[in-house]
């Protein structure tokens, strides 16, 4: 192999600006576990994070009549519908709360779990270009909406207390749990929706899939109905669903009313380590591949 | 400071090609793949017959330092191996080792989001392509000023021209500074003067002694860029020394091609739909001779397609031998003159009334499209002679001037 003739370039320039030796990284094919699961590359991509999550939020609303109103809007009118048809109508029980505020304390954190999903699911193929382009770790991509629906879920949750407080049902210390509630649905969002972003990479089925399984899974989840109406030993075992635990924690915790239900939280927090630790390994056995399929 | 940027040993990419031909089988197919796995274990060398190895046994060093032009047919493998070094894909065999930061130009306007403003893009982009926010503030005015924008710079991008979003995107791109820069074709945009404003911005990087590999079918621009050819053949070097002598290479290599039958070559543009390919392309002159055509005097084009399809057209870039394009003729911007000919069969031809083209040798790239669908595209799909001739009464000068360019003209000067 020839080598090139001339050599002769100014590296003292390129020397002064960079005082520490750049580090090695060698490329080659990898198996097993690799990325993802790697703390200081998504430490030395944090900027890069950052500006994915400033943007998710940014472009949630823009060019919206009622911009941020949504965030509130899509629980208030789930809230309307399953009052008149399921309080109304079907008289379902709502443990002695008026059924407007027994459903929407569960639909709040729902429709952020709902939305995370949804969107995250749905990330890797919408940012196809990006990912076809540049490296950076890919798990920033279906974050993203997680982090956009923070900013929902903080709207939401403000307006949910300010209609409890109003309507005679302030909240007390139990409020305390709404991080730890929180972070049991993100955790679990984002488990579930890595994973259908990276099966939707291969197979775009996951489209059709994602918003049918919505649906279904918010009647396995105790929001227009309460966990209490269900028998034993299902009213337990159900809360290996995650969202069990944070939608009766959430009306718990901001409504003010019943019995703490540890129990199910408990169940639930460990259901969404489980669907968090798998969506993610799954995420990162397949994210190298993502370039050349997507 | 390490000697070494860029270290490559026996690299290779293989991609699968998937049945329906866009890289994604369905589910079922990868069920039954699944199941047959575990059956072919230990006979991995054997090849499958589905596969292709985009680049191969690639070893390659590369000092700090040094700028480096990839050169190489569509196909050759040039991209891959600049998506391997910018992560962006493993490779399936070898390794690359990469010391310093790496910053990829592969595409000017990635990660741009049309809803937010040129200011949060500006942000956006320089993060996607390595910039810590620090260093982007600290460059803000600097690329504001550079991209000419600084009006727009609270409007959202998708109401910006195409012309004023390239330009942002570039004026990111150039104030990276990364310890090593791969640049994949993206110096064919914006205007003329632009253009030149973002040459001469790299020309700036390439001689503050960063690392920087490039990619460009613009020879011209790798042979005033670049020191160092490589030339890649079918995922394999196949040349590698001064840029001068590797594009020598790569100029014959491309006539040979030439020479082959059209509808043979696999240098094809990936992105033709292939239904109809290119069979023939030649220049004839008025005396029926081939590529071998008398400057001021008529010529003809003649493109041979392999099916007739409706709605053919045909776009025809004249380069000089460097490949620096010196006039496109595209039978999509219509004249009065243009027919469609029911006799002709799957042949398109273009009349030339005068050649307008100093003595040399040009090769042609030519793109077919049936009804606005992309068929097939070659670049060199020939190559041609023009003689020295007489333009409007006054003789061209023969091999050796200045410029691609015969106009007519005629001078009045003191007695």
């Amino acid at each position: 192999m020839l080598k090139p003739m001339e050599t002769e370039t100014p590296q003292s320039l390129a020397a002064i600006e960079l005082p520490v030796a750049p580090e090695t990284i060698r490329l080659q094919p990898s198996r097993g576990f690799s990325r993802v699961l790697s703390p200081p590359e998504l430490w030395r991509y944090r900027d890069l994070a950052l500006q994915i999550a400033m943007r998710d939020i940014t472009i949630r609303y823009r060019q919206t009549a009622l911009g941020g109103a949504w965030a509130i809007l899509q629980p208030i009118g789930f809230m309307v519908v399953f009052s008149l048809i399921f309080g109304n109508v079907a008289g379902i029980s709502s443990n002695g709360l008026p059924y407007p505020l027994f459903s929407l304390g569960a639909l709040v954190p729902w429709v952020f779990f709902a939305n995370s999903m949804l969107l995250g699911s749905e990330s890797l193929v919408s940012n196809a270009a990006l990912v076809s382009k540049i490296y950076f770790p890919r798990i920033f991509i279906p974050a993203g909406p997680i982090v956009a629906g923070f900013v929902d879920l903080a709207i939401s949750t403000v307006i949910l207390l300010a209609i409890a407080v109003i309507w005679g049902y302030p909240p007390g210390v139990a409020i305390l749990t709404l991080p730890l509630l929180i972070a049991i649905a993100a955790a679990a969002a984002l488990g579930v929706g890595s994973a259908l972003a990276a099966i939707n990479v291969r197979f775009r089925d996951v489209k059709y899939v994602v918003p049918f399984a919505i649906q279904l899974w918010l009647f396995i989840t105790p929001i227009v109905y309460a966990n209490s109406s269900i028998d034993q030993p299902w009213r337990t075992i159900s809360a290996i669903n995650p969202m069990v635990g944070v939608v009766e924690g959430f009306r718990w915790a901001t409504l003010g009313t019943g019995d703490a239900p540890w129990t199910l939280i408990g169940i639930s927090a460990a259901s969404a380590v489980v669907l968090f630790v798998a969506g993610l390994a799954y995420f990162d056995r397949v994210e190298r591949s993502f370039a050349d399929f997507v | 400071m390490a000697e070494i940027a860029i270290e490559t040993h026996d690299l290779g990419k293989r991609y699968t090609l998937g049945v329906s031909g866009r890289g994604y089988g369905t589910l079922r197919e990868s069920l039954v793949e699944a199941v047959k796995k575990p059956l072919r274990r230990g006979s991995r060398s054997q090849e499958q017959p589905n596969q292709l190895w985009a680049l191969r046994d690639l070893s390659l060093t590369i000092e700090n330092g040094e700028v480096v032009g990839l050169i190489g047919h569509n196909g050759a493998g040039k991209s891959t191996l600049l998506k391997i070094l910018s992560r962006i894909t493993e490779p399936s065999a070898g390794y690359a080792d990469v010391s310093g930061r790496v910053g990829s130009l592969l595409e000017v306007g990635t990660g741009f989001h049309p809803e937010l403003t040129g200011r949060e893009n500006i942000f956006l982009n320089g993060a996607i392509l390595g910039m810590r926010r620090s260093e982007i503030r600290a460059r803000f005015d600097e690329i504001v000023d550079f991209a000419e924008l600084d009006k727009f710079l609270d409007t959202p991008v998708k109401r910006y021209s195409s012309g004023m979003s390239v330009r942002l995107a570039f004026a990111v791109a150039a104030h990276l500074e990364p310890e090593i820069l791969l640049v994949d074709e993206v110096l064919a945009v914006g205007d003329a003067s632009f253009q030149r404003k973002s040459l001469a911005k790299m020309s700036e990087v390439a001689q503050a002694g960063r690392t920087v590999v490039f990619v460009s079918h613009n020879l011209a621009i790798i042979q005033a860029l670049c020191k160092r050819g490589i030339l890649l053949e079918r995922g394999e070097v196949q040349a590698d020394g001064t840029v001068n002598h590797v594009l020598d290479r790569y100029l014959a290599e491309l006539e040979r091609a030439s020479e082959a039958d059209l509808v043979e070559r696999e240098d094809r543009d990936g992105r033709g739909w292939r239904q109809t390919l290119l069979k023939r392309v030649e220049m004839i002159d008025s005396g029926g001779q081939a590529n071998a055509v008398i400057g001021g005097r008529p010529a003809k084009l003649i493109v041979e397609v392999t099916e007739l399809m409706p709605g053919l057209e045909c776009r025809a870039t004249i380069a000089n031998s460097l490949g620096q394009p010196i006039a496109t003729l595209d039978s999509e911007i219509s004249a009065p003159a243009d027919a469609r000919d029911p006799e002709l069969g799957p042949l398109i031809e273009c009349e030339i009334p005068t050649v307008p083209m100093l003595p040399g040798r040009y090769r042609i790239d030519v793109v077919v499209k049936a009804n606005g669908v992309y068929q097939d595209g070659l670049q060199g799909a020939t190559f041609f002679d023009v003689e020295p001739g007489v333009m409007e009464g006054r003789p061209m000068p023969s091999h050796g001037s200045e410029g691609s360019v015969a106009f007519p003209h005629s001078w009045r000067l003191p007695p």
